[in-house]
């Protein structure tokens, strides 16, 4: 019966995880031939991997909306691997990576098995972000002379770093017009990749940034090709090569350098890479799955073994789970495995139907997506935001880094390791608590009154995180759990921050999570250290400088009778219960005006992650009504509206009021308690006032105009709109 | 208390200035029941200790122990320690003696499903009378690998969660039905299972609960590797969470 149902809503949900899966074909194209190239494959490996990658892991896998592909963390270890082991062959470095990627698979297969796929748990995170980050400027550095048209540019990542200025000055000054126009289109492929996010256009945003630089390059092609007199400037070399037939031409591993040393390293490189690129992506796109499912990540590790074994075979790169595309899958509305396998079919009809074109696409362009994705991941923010947590932090970040960058990635990461390590037994001036308990079980879980209470004694810090996680993975997230920590004498950031990410899961949830017995531990105490600080989470912000709009909103609170705090640190505790919020992060709340059961307030959330992030910040009504109220949306009735909500509710149509009807498009999931709801009064009101997106949850109403900070008169509007509304709701 | 008799056992010289000693402070302490018996002798206190154990057939041996080890003792191996793992009676381990004794609020007591716990739940009901504590806790610790579904996703996690609850069920079954041979209506007895290693979670247990007195099983026997690979009671004597009653 319930196999039959769950059947059905799968056959249900096919049309808009189609949509999803084309979306991020269009995605997946461009970055699939990017990441190859950058990898120094050629450019179908990488639509090799994410075809494989999306139909076996759709197939066998254990995540519900991630998208698999070749990852960007991967581009600087197989481009290593491929220049050392072809000692300047490339083709044959490539053939011999291709091996070791065959047997990073077959590992990921085994640890999955071993149930140890995440290996993400057992590093620092800071050594794991500078490690990230190290591997973001190694892409940056490489393809920002790309982007510029020069393809000859070689050396180390810090010599790459340092010929950019020389770089920009050639290209400014270049008779090569073949390389200047690639550096133009380069160029302006980049300020398409950072101006996306900024124009909130429907249409527009429709389809993704990096298929635009697509559709544009080749339509220069073609305007060249028909209307202008003169030859398309750029030379074959600068754009991408296929080979003719596509589908039949694999290129096969060879395993002659399976004994050697570097081939062992670089099979252990891509493998801890891999493990860790998709368990970052799949423990973030959970957070983002608006059906809030669990993902069972070993699974999932097995599923991309497997895949990455198979496209090893056919020629292709390593299959991980990638982040960007799986948040872009969602905010698409994909809603399990299939459309990962449509995104997979539809690369096929690329491939098949579009060789002709994409051989058009100038490499420039598509250098500029990965200067984008490389700059994304060591952004100046991520060292601002390492810097904030703790300077030590910032120590390891950076050390990680620069050993990465001059040496390569395994020593990078151990360093972090060792580092950490040394640090945290500074910072104790005991390094037997270390040693004496490392192996020691030291999490106690039992229920009392039916709360989960988890202990963890002597010390919690990345060497010992996956006992305790072991534990609060066996809690379910809809219930209460406390974590104390008062029997530690430390607790690491890493551990910190991974707490940090089970309270949101259990919010999300429905349940509660807290972490208690860090109260004595406050920064500048005997431990001046943010390891040991409370949750960022609950970081009151400092009092600062009120702004312009702020002083502004004080005055208005005091002429309406409101009450005004800048830097709430208020949680707004209903808001992820409304739909709006389902796929977005909440970040935080501000600029706060509270009158009864009204509340207005800024709030800061955003939606996909990586180079589809975009941080949002918005003004919202919420109003706390008293009587209950049927679940509904009610939005500006318009065509576009109707094609994203093809698979949802249906439009209600009051027919008592057919101007109503028309100019509103009003859902809901129990059509006759809406009808009931929307009284003739309401429906006045909602007419003869400005129209503005509204959601209603049992108990409160979520008001929003626009997707932006609201100016001050606008505040005023809205909560003029909200009073009246609650009072005409009250009278119903 | 308990009527039992008392003997004092001293490892060194004889010597007059510590006979006025001692009995200096058993002049201070309560009137005993039962002349103390002191036995002097010289040697190696832990195989005079043993010995005079088997010698005079002692039913407790009462010790004072540290509450931490460090590394180097912990492999050693401290006087109580050694005593502890290897006395034939039961011991009690005392780790903060203090000479105005405190009430004794709250006994531990495990409740391992293995032939010995019936006894030990008894002389803890015992000691529980003797002493006026009004509350008891059997902790039952059910071994993670029993669970035998491993959490993945929610699908694992629900059932995990079912075979939970069935397993506390059980042990709270049996517990029940040892508990219904003793005399212990005075006594709030209440159950607890603990999923997680054995030994070590009662000791934490003990720990956070601030219990006054944990009485455990016997280990039945311990070897070297145990102390490489610790389990059970090793883990409590680690790091003793309170004071300690083994029972033989």
């Amino acid at each position: 019966m319930n196999k039959k149902n769950t059947f059905k809503t799968f056959l249900g949900e096919i049309p808009r995880n189609l949509f999803s899966g084309f979306v991020v074909s269009l995605i997946a194209l461009p970055l699939g031939l990017g990441l190859a190239l950058a990898s120094g494959a050629p450019p179908i490996s990488g639509i090799i991997a994410a075809i494989v990658g999306g139909i076996v892991v759709s197939l066998i896998g254990g995540s519900k909306v991630t998208i698999t592909g070749p990852g960007n963390g991967l581009v600087v270890v197989i481009l290593s691997a491929i220049t050392v082991l072809g000692n300047g062959d490339m083709y044959q470095g490539y053939l011999y990576t291709l091996a070791a990627i065959v047997l990073s698979g077959i590992l990921l297969i085994i640890l999955g098995f071993l149930r140890m796929g995440a290996l993400g748990d057992f590093f620092p995170s800071s050594a794991i972000q500078g490690m990230l980050a190290a591997i973001g400027i190694g892409i940056f550095a490489k393809q920002i002379h790309v982007m510029l048209g020069n393809l000859e540019a070689k050396g180390s990542i810090v010599e790459l770093l340092i010929q950019v200025p020389e770089g920009i000055f050639k290209f400014i000054s270049t008779d090569n017009s073949s390389m200047f126009y690639a550096g133009l289109i380069g160029v302006v492929s980049l300020l398409i990749m950072v101006f996306y996010s900024k124009i909130r256009n429907r249409y527009f945003q429709l389809i993704p940034a990096p298929m635009w630089i697509v559709v544009l390059s080749v339509g220069l092609y073609y305007y060249f090709e028909m209307f202008s007199a003169t030859d398309y400037p750029i030379s074959k070399s600068l754009l991408i090569a296929l080979p003719n037939d596509i589908l039949s031409n694999f290129a096969f591993p060879d395993f002659g350098k399976v004994s050697q040393i570097e081939f062992i390293g670089a099979v252990i490189s891509i493998t801890l890479i891999a493990s860790i690129e998709s368990l970052l992506s799949i423990k973030a796109v959970d957070k983002l799955d608006p059906l809030k499912r669990r993902s069972n990540v070993n699974k999932d590790i097995r599923a991309l073994g497997l895949a990455t074994v198979i496209s090893g075979f056919l020629g292709g790169l390593n299959v991980v789970t990638v982040i960007a595309r799986s948040s872009v899958n969602v905010n698409n509305k994909g809603s399990n495995r299939s459309a990962n396998f449509f995104h997979a079919l539809f690369l096929v009809a690329f491939v098949l139907l579009f060789a002709t074109e994409l051989r058009k696409i100038p490499l420039s362009a598509l250098a500029a997506i990965l200067v984008f994705t490389g700059y994304k991941l060591a952004a100046p923010e991520k060292l601002i935001k390492v810097f904030n947590i703790g300077s030590e932090q910032l120590l390891i970040f950076i050390a990680t880094l620069l050993v990465t960058i001059s040496t390569s990635l395994i020593s990078g990461i151990l360093a972090g390791i060792i580092i950490t390590f040394i640090i945290h037994v500074i910072i104790n001036k005991n390094i037997f608590l270390f040693l004496k308990n490392v192996l020691k079980p030291n999490v106690l879980m039992f229920t009392e009154d039916g709360k989960y209470y988890v202990s963890v004694k002597n010390f919690s810090s990345f060497l010992n995180y996956t006992k305790l996680k072991s534990k609060l993975d066996q809690i379910p997230e809809s219930q209460e759990a406390i974590v104390d920590f008062s029997l530690c004498d430390f607790v690491d950031h890493s551990v910190m921050e991974n707490m940090n990410n089970y309270s949101e899961t259990f919010e999300r949830k429905g349940g509660h999570f807290e972490v208690i017995g860090l109260d004595d531990s406050k920064p500048g105490s005997e431990h001046p250290f943010a390891l040991r600080k409370i949750l960022p989470k609950h970081r009151v912000p400092k009092k600062g400088v009120l702004t312009k709009r702020q002083k502004f909103i004080q005055k208005i609170s005091e002429e309406m009778h409101y009450s005004y705090d800048a830097f709430s640190d208020l949680e707004m505790k209903e808001l992820p219960n409304f739909g709006y919020f389902k796929t977005r992060k909440i970040d935080k709340v501000s600029n706060v005006l509270t009158n009864n059961d009204c509340t207005i307030f800024d709030v800061q959330f955003s939606e996909g992650e990586m180079i589809a992030k975009q941080v949002i910040k918005a003004t919202m009504l919420h109003i706390h009504t008293k009587t209950k109220l049927p679940k509904f949306t009610l939005d500006k009735e318009g065509v576009f509206e109707y094609i994203l909500h093809f698979s949802g509710y249906k439009d209600i149509d009051i027919d008592a009021h057919p101007d109503f009807s028309k100019r509103f498009y009003l859902s809901g999931k129990n059509e006759e308690k809406i009808r009931a709801f929307f009284t003739d009064e309401l429906i006045l009101f909602f007419e003869s006032n400005k129209q503005y997106h509204i959601e209603a949850t049992a108990v409160g109403l979520l008001v929003l105009s626009n997707e932006r900070v609201a100016s001050v008169k606008e505040i005023k509007a809205l909560a003029y709109f909200g009073a009246s509304l609650q009072k005409i709701i009250e009278k119903c | 208390m308990f009527n039992a008799e008392l003997i004092g056992v001293h490892v060194g010289k004889k010597t007059d200035k510590k006979e006025a000693d001692l009995h200096a402070i058993l002049a201070e302490a309560d009137a005993l029941k039962k002349p103390i018996k002191t036995v002097w002798q010289e040697g190696e206190p832990v195989q005079v200790i043993l010995k005079t154990v088997v010698e005079e057939q002692i039913d407790l041996l009462i010790l004072g122990a540290l509450q931490k080890e460090n590394l180097l003792k912990y492999y050693v191996g401290s006087i109580a320690r050694k005593l502890t793992r290897k006395a034939s009676c039961s011991i009690l381990l005392l780790i903060k003696p203090s000479i105005i004794r405190q009430a004794c609020k709250h006994i531990v007591v495990n409740g391992l499903k293995d032939n010995k716990t019936e006894k030990t739940i008894k002389t803890a009901v015992l000691f529980s009378k003797q002493l006026l504590c009004k509350k008891m806790t059997i902790v039952e610790e059910i071994s993670q690998s029993e669970l035998q579904v491993k959490v993945d996703d929610d699908k694992s996690l629900r059932k995990a969660t079912i075979v939970k609850e069935r397993l506390k069920n059980r042990e709270d079954q049996r517990v029940k039905n040892i508990l219904k041979a003793i005399e212990c209506e005075d006594i709030s007895i209440k159950m607890q299972s603990i999923f997680g290693t054995r030994g070590y979670s009662i000791g934490h247990y003990a720990k956070i609960k601030r219990a006054d007195l944990l009485v455990m099983n016997a280990p039945t026997n311990i070897g070297i590797l145990d102390r490489i690979f610790p389990h059970d009671i090793e883990y409590i004597l680690s790091e003793l969470p309170t004071d300690v009653l083994i029972v033989k």
